[in-house]
């Protein structure tokens, strides 16, 4: 879930970072008044979850109050790789030495976060790696035990920052580190870190990512920021099939039945269990299917949720036919879900035996499933055929005949 | 009393259809709401026939055989 730079700042700022006296506002008037509050040049950024605001407009140099005002009712307007801003942020022109950038990511491989410090910063970090790769500092640190601040200290030591910088810098860091850490981000990236003309430090922008499934421990936080339940802040906006799958998730509390993501193939699929989404989806991948969604069943939902998850996918334009195809589940029933999605068919006036390509999940309660399923004449699979080999079959079967 | 969903039926002998201590009973030991208290009578919610997930705890809490559940996917096995 990503933040506005706004909200970015301000968890900056809650962790103890210096930032700048900045003010955000949706209105040009309100720009004025911010930027006579600040006296002195400003800068006006648009507020959107996009990149390439720079290029497009969406930031510009103010020397008084009344330009601050005429920038911010054009940047108000702009419309930045199709998003509409959502206000403007007015910060003073900061009278920079030198620019730093200090960040935290989540390294889903090594299942850890990794700090990265660099003295060359206010450009993508990836750039200076390749062209400067011994001015980037890299240190991956636990999430479980405490944070050091000698974890941070030699990572910007790392870099060649020595004296009065590097003492400065160490509690940013460290801040940075433990504020990524207690608000499950993803990302936490302060870029420029300014070293002003008095030596001191100040977060001049800030990029934040949380991991979507942490909003529920941050309520407070995201109350406190105005983030509304309703907003998903993904990477794009969720389309209307997501959102229908997100209501159909939140309809019951038993299990999970959602998570979907819309594609455009012709092979809706019902798919889940312990990474089995993601492997599922790729095997349909690697045989030449098309996919027309991801999505996350497990937690053994109630019928009526697996019927509404499959109704979802099978009402999908474009949808021919569905895989239903899990891992082998324990808590998950196979009868359940097996009900769940003939009864999606009938309710829509399919045959279950046309539209289900196939249904491969083993485990809990699969004879009475298995039992279902013959009842209603559709293809079903045990454990001894692999969800590779399940998902081959799909796509041979959508195909009309060979697979890839 | 006989109601059918699309893979669950459920049957309560009529004879113990009135008794208000069993209403209460399957209302309270259901853990999906199959069954309901009508004013002291035992009631089936239809829609939630197909929740049913075969626990058997309402054959427990009712007389021997006056409680029928039965699977309408594999020939109207009953429930033992
Ligand atoms: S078997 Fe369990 S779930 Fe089914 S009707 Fe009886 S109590 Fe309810």
């Amino acid at each position: 879930m990503r933040f506005f730079e706004y909200e970015a700042r301000e968890i900056v700022k809650r962790a103890g970072i210096p930032v700048t006296d900045y003010g955000f506002t949706t209105d040009a008037s309100e720009a004025r008044s911010i930027a006579e509050r600040i006296g002195g040049p400003t800068v006006i950024k648009s507020q959107v979850l996009t990149g390439g605001r720079m290029k497009a407009g969406g930031v510009k140099f103010a020397d008084t109050p009344e330009e601050a005002e005429q920038h911010a009712a054009d940047i108000l307007q702009l419309e930045i790789n199709g998003h509409q801003p959502r206000g403007v942020l007015v910060d003073p022109k900061a009278e920079v030495e030198q620019e730093f950038y200090a960040g935290v990511v989540w390294d889903g491989t090594r299942k850890r976060p990794v700090m990265i410090f660099s003295p060359v910063g206010g450009i993508d970090i990836e750039q200076v790696a390749e062209e400067q790769p011994d001015k980037v500092g890299r240190r991956h640190f636990s999430n479980i035990l405490p944070f050091g601040d000698f974890e941070a200290k030699e990572v910007i030591a790392s870099t060649g920052v020595t004296g009065s910088d590097l003492n400065k810098l160490v509690p940013i860091v460290t801040r940075l580190a433990r504020l990524f850490v207690d608000n499950d981000m993803t990302l936490a990236e302060i870029n420029p870190l300014g070293k002003l003309k008095d030596g001191s430090f100040v977060a001049l922008d800030a990029h934040m990512d949380m991991e979507n499934e942490a909003r529920g421990r941050h309520k407070k936080l995201l109350k406190d920021l105005g983030v509304g339940d309703e907003e998903t802040r993904q990477a794009r906006e969720a389309t209307e099939f997501e959102l229908a799958g997100e209501a159909v998730d939140a309809a019951s509390h038993r299990g999970v039945a959602g998570n979907v993501t819309e594609f455009d193939g012709d092979l809706g699929l019902v798919i889940g269990a312990g990474g089995g989404s993601l492997t599922l989806f790729d095997a349909v991948r690697k045989y030449g299917g098309r996919p027309a969604n991801y999505c996350e069943i497990g937690g053994n939902p109630s019928v009526e949720k697996a019927k509404g998850l499959a109704k979802l996918v099978l009402s999908k334009p474009g949808v021919d036919k569905i895989a239903v195809m899990m891992s082998i589940v324990s808590n998950t029933r196979v009868d359940i879900v097996a009900r769940g999605v003939i009864a999606a068919c009938l309710e829509l006036g399919f045959d279950p035996a046309e539209k289900i390509a196939i249904f491969r999940i083993p485990g809990a309660w699969e004879e009475e499933g298995f039992k279902i399923l013959e009842k209603y004449g559709v293809e079903y699979a045990d454990r001894s055929v692999s969800m590779h080999e399940a998902a081959r079959r799909a796509v041979e079967k959508i195909q009309g005949g060979v697979t890839a | 009393m006989r109601k059918d969903g699309t893979f669950i039926g459920v049957e309560v002998d009529d004879a113990v259809a009135g008794d208000a201590a069993l209403a209460a009973k399957l209302r309270e030991v259901c853990p999906v709401d199959i069954y309901s208290d009508a004013d002291g009578r035992v009631d089936i919610v239809e829609g939630n026939l197909d929740e049913c997930v075969l626990c058997r705890l309402c054959l427990d809490a009712s007389p021997a055989g006056t409680v029928k559940v039965l699977k309408l996917y594999d020939n109207e096995a009953v429930l033992a």
